[in-house]
């Protein structure tokens, strides 16, 4: 992460003759059937509650979710900062709109799947021998909530709002998408500290 | 306008516009219905003791409302835009409460319990909304 450099796309600055950019929606609509889909299985398969189906979406969200955190922080974080500008605002301009609408529905997969799961093992009773685990992992998963809604998310929604603007600041992009890719890898690196946690649950 | 509002309005040459401290007070009500929501789900299947969890939500539902009043404050301010932002903001994680809230009832949580946790889930999809509205509104055009 130390190596991130998201400089000020400053001819995006205005007056400065801003680089073209691809038209997006700031929430890519055809994907939100995909997302209801994903949300009303995750439904049935709580209300069913089997074991088979929680472990799934559980273990598919957690490692999607994980797995992307990572490759954004410490992969395209450093690549990006290296773009030259035009190129940097039009991967913005079509990276973010998906992640505004894939990593949210991964959290809620994983969590609650992850819940059902815990009780469904016993994890969660406070008698279980393994309790102190999954308190230290709900901690966890609370911190990284608290940077990913407080902080990482709202600097996704500002950057889409200004890439839309007939003349986006660049500065304000800039920083905003340094603040974006370094909440992502800190949440990536405690994602390492929930694996960690994790595997030691289904293994011990 | 008063003193206050010019101080929250005034504007910065070649900087960013000053504004009320609404992102650091829905970051902090967003730790407290967490660490009230972690509180009481680290006591299951006993009920967790009232006092320090309904204290935790209270703080959070104070700074939620104390917020809202800085917010509805802000003047020039893109409204237009916030109000859009909130309404699809909330729409989303009202989804996402109304999910978790079927999790905690469906898995028989009930009395104070449920309390806590649906008041720790309606904190967080008014918290949530305010403060995504407010970080895009803020960088628009008031118009």
């Amino acid at each position: 992460m130390a190596d991130v450099t998201v400089e000020a796309p400053a001819a995006a600055a205005p007056g400065a003759g801003a680089p073209p950019r691809p038209d997006f929606q700031i929430v890519p609509l055809r994907a939100i059937p995909a997302v209801a889909v994903v949300l009303v299985a995750l439904v049935v398969a709580i209300a069913s509650n089997r074991l088979w189906a929680l472990d799934f979406f559980h273990v598919v969200g957690g490692g999607l979710w994980t797995g992307i955190d990572l490759f954004v922080g410490f992969i395209v974080g450093p690549i990006l900062g290296r773009l030259s500008i035009p190129a940097r605002v039009e991967f913005s301009a079509r990276f973010m709109p998906k992640m505004l609408l894939l990593m949210p529905t991964l959290v809620i997969v994983t969590l609650a799947a992850g819940w059902q799961l815990a009780r469904h093992e016993g994890f969660i009773l406070s008698s279980h021998t393994h309790h102190g685990w999954v308190v230290a992992s709900m901690i966890v998963v609370g911190v990284m909530a608290i940077i990913a809604l407080g902080l990482l998310e709202p600097a996704n929604l500002a950057v889409l709002f200004e890439l839309k603007k007939p003349i986006p600041n660049g500065e304000r992009i800039g920083r905003l998408m340094r603040r974006f890719i370094y909440t992502a890898g800190i949440t990536g690196a405690l994602q390492v500290a929930t694996l960690m946690i994790m595997t030691r649950l289904a293994t011990t | 306008m008063n003193a206050t509002d010019a101080t929250m309005t005034q504007a910065v040459p070649g900087a960013e516009r000053a504004m009320p401290p609404v992102a650091g007070l829905a970051l902090a009500t967003l730790a407290f219905v967490i660490a009230a929501g972690i509180y009481l789900a680290a006591h299951l299947p006993r009920p967790a003791p009232g006092g320090p969890a309904a204290t935790l939500i209270a703080i959070g539902g104070v700074l939620l409302v104390v917020n809202a009043a800085i917010v509805s404050r802000i003047r020039p301010f893109a409204w237009t835009v916030f109000r859009r932002v909130f309404g699809w903001t909330f729409l989303a994680y009202g989804c996402i409460g109304a999910l978790l809230a079927f999790i905690f009832i469906f898995d028989h949580t009930r009395g104070a319990m449920l309390g806590a946790m649906l008041a720790s889930l309606v904190v967080f999809t008014l918290d949530i909304p305010l403060l995504f509205a407010f970080s895009v509104a803020r960088y628009q055009d008031p118009g």
